[in-house]
């Protein structure tokens, strides 16, 4: 399983500002080792972000995004307490879910 | 060539070779890709192709898409690229570097409050465009720039 995610969500206003760190090799299948062989290609393809327990973010990615993913939104309507649950899923099948509350 | 494809053939069951081409992700069994994941832009070599594949091509820029990207990246491996769409009612952004070997690096649909504004990390394999492409009441909207890179990053 892979490391957990850290997530930031802090209200700004009237929107939570939230922060995304995700932990994965996000190899595009395309580089090399030193010796020559191909690194396999390993990538998160979707994610997704809610907001006690709704779907606010849907995102598709690929290898263009860098190695542990950073990612930002803005949520409105949230408040302090509020669960914000972020789910990634990888080419391989992997998944992974991490939740924190709005601060 | 027919010996070595033979050999090859022969071999493949004993040494688990098609397991490790599995792991590659070459033999591509469907099971491989989510649900709901955009294959054919994703895969597309030019910003042409992958633009068609969003179903954004012929799109035009917009000055009240904001994209802040920039000018000089030291380390395109890492390369901080924010947008905020003024349009309203946008549903969609998408990133897309020019010259990277696989265009899309990513998309992103906004509902239940979220706001048409993203800040991701995307790798440049060298100096290229970053285009940002919004959607919004079913049509299509850009805004780009030049991200001059001293590093390529895609590790190549």
């Amino acid at each position: 399983m892979a490391d957990p995610m850290k997530i930031r969500a802090q209200m700004k206003g009237d929107v939570a500002e939230v922060r995304v760190l995700m932990s994965h090799p996000m190899e595009t299948g395309s580089r090399k080792e030193a010796d020559g062989k191909p690194v396999p290609a390993h990538y998160i393809q979707n994610m997704t972000v809610a907001l006690n327990g709704k779907t606010v973010i849907a995102g598709q990615i690929a290898g263009s995004v860098s190695k542990n993913p950073v990612f930002g939104f803005k949520v409105k309507g949230a408040k302090a307490g509020d669960k914000v649950a972020v789910t990634w899923t990888d080419n391989k099948g992997d998944k992974r879910t991490d939740e924190a509350a709005v601060a | 060539m027919d010996m070595i494809r033979r050999t090859v053939l022969k071999s493949a069951g004993a040494t688990g070779v098609v397991a490790g081409l599995l792991a590659t992700g070459m033999l591509m069994p469907t099971l491989a890709y989510a649900d709901d994941w955009n294959k054919a832009a994703f895969e597309a070599k030019n910003m042409e192709g992958a633009l068609k594949g969003i179903g954004a091509d012929g799109v035009s820029d917009n000055k009240d898409l904001l994209l802040k990207a920039p000018e000089i990246a030291e380390n395109g491996a890492v390369v901080p690229i924010d947008v905020t769409s003024n349009i309203p009612n946008t549903t969609s952004i998408a990133f897309l570097i020019a010259k990277n070997p696989s265009p899309l690096a990513a998309q992103f649909e906004f509902s239940n409050g979220a706001v048409a504004d993203a800040s991701v990390r995307l790798k440049f394999a060298e100096t290229s465009i970053v285009r940002v492409v919004a959607k919004a009441d079913g049509k299509f909207y850009s805004a780009q720039r030049e991200v001059k890179v001293t590093a390529g990053g895609c590790g190549g």
